[in-house]
């Protein structure tokens, strides 16, 4: 493939870039990149990896848009109220750059549905926002070998981190399984403050990006956690663990499987 | 003794990781929790013994996203 003219133009200030270049720039060209979840972190994810010209972005979303949801995500707008997610999404990025393909998934993410998707995309990010949804993609891409870039967000809280199944540790290898229902106050009643999205969901794409160019060092075995009361990160080293019943060395999850209740919602310091 | 928790320093007067989350009221469903870089299961926590000087990280669940 050849750029036009216009793409060098839209893209002159990744190719000036010497870990990017024209070589860089076909990479993202030709990358397909996956967001499960087009809200909070799905928003700022999609715009920039739609501004760096990824080839395609899949939106996996079964929702329509909540005049709650517009206090942080930024892809859907006030006239896009009761509208599909994944439809809104896909018009916002195609505006910002005609070059990316969208595909449009307007489902929830199951164990029947996950390792096909995933299939077609090189790298998957996490944006959903229950434990159940978060075990499944860290689960799915782990049987589809696919690199995963997870995100958290709560109150003032983020977190972030890359799994490269079987090399890093995967989320199971840390959090082992959801918990348990009861235990956990709801995203609703928890609350979160907006600008969070941005900036847990912008780290992700970056990281996105990283792995599509080969450049840089991926945030594996680590977690970084984001404290916006503080403006402060700290990064919290983790190993892949031996008896992970998932990537361990003597396996208990071979197959996918639905865990427990989907709108299980997300846990917060008791 | 003295325990790190999160990267700060607290007073603990000695006992196991369990004993500690009940100290700080923290039900031990909730976090995973590294000692000195590495992870303890949850089902050692009542029998691993802390020491003056311990690095622990709660790593709370962090479920948003959306």
């Amino acid at each position: 493939m050849e750029f036009t003219e216009e793409q060098i133009s839209r893209y002159s200030r990744h190719i000036l870039l010497p870990e990017v270049g024209g070589k860089g720039q076909k990479k993202i060209a030709k990358a397909r990149i996956l967001l499960v979840g087009a809200g909070g972190l799905g928003s700022p994810a999609a715009l920039y990896l739609a501004a760096a010209g990824v080839g395609r972005i899949g939106l996996i979303d079964s929702d329509v848009v909540d005049l709650t949801n517009l206090q942080r995500q930024i892809l859907h707008h006030t006239p896009d109220v009761g509208r599909p997610k994944v439809l809104s999404g896909k018009e916002k990025i195609q505006a910002l750059n005609p070059d990316v393909a969208v595909s449009m998934y307007e489902e929830r993410l199951t164990a029947g549905n996950a390792i096909k998707i995933f299939n077609d995309y090189d790298v998957v990010i996490d944006g959903v926002d229950n434990f159940t949804a978060k075990f499944l993609i860290n689960d799915a891409c782990f049987f589809a070998d696919k690199p995963l870039v997870h995100g958290g967000i709560l109150r003032f809280d983020g977190r972030v981190t890359t799994i490269i199944p079987r090399k890093s540790a995967c989320y199971r290898c840390v959090f082992k399984t959801p918990p348990p229902p009861g235990l956990v106050a709801s995203c609703q009643e928890a609350g979160v403050i907006g600008v969070l999205a941005g900036i847990i969901g912008t780290i992700q794409a970056t990281e996105a990006l990283k792995l599509v160019l080969g450049i840089g060092r991926p945030l594996t075995d680590r977690l970084l956690d984001f404290d916006a009361r503080k403006t402060q990160f700290r990064e919290i080293k983790v190993k892949r663990n031996p008896d992970c019943a998932l990537c361990g060395a003597h396996p208990t999850i071979t197959e996918l499987f639905d865990d427990g209740d989907p709108y299980a919602g997300c846990a917060v310091r008791p | 003794m003295q325990v790190k928790i999160n990267g700060k320093a607290e007073e603990f007067p000695g006992g196991t990781v369990l004993d500690l989350l009940k100290a700080k009221k923290i039900e031990p469903q909730m976090v995973a929790i590294e000692i000195n870089d590495a992870m303890v299961d949850r089902e050692h926590l009542g029998t691993t013994q802390l020491k003056d000087g311990d690095r622990l990280e709660f790593l709370f669940y962090m479920g948003g996203g959306r």
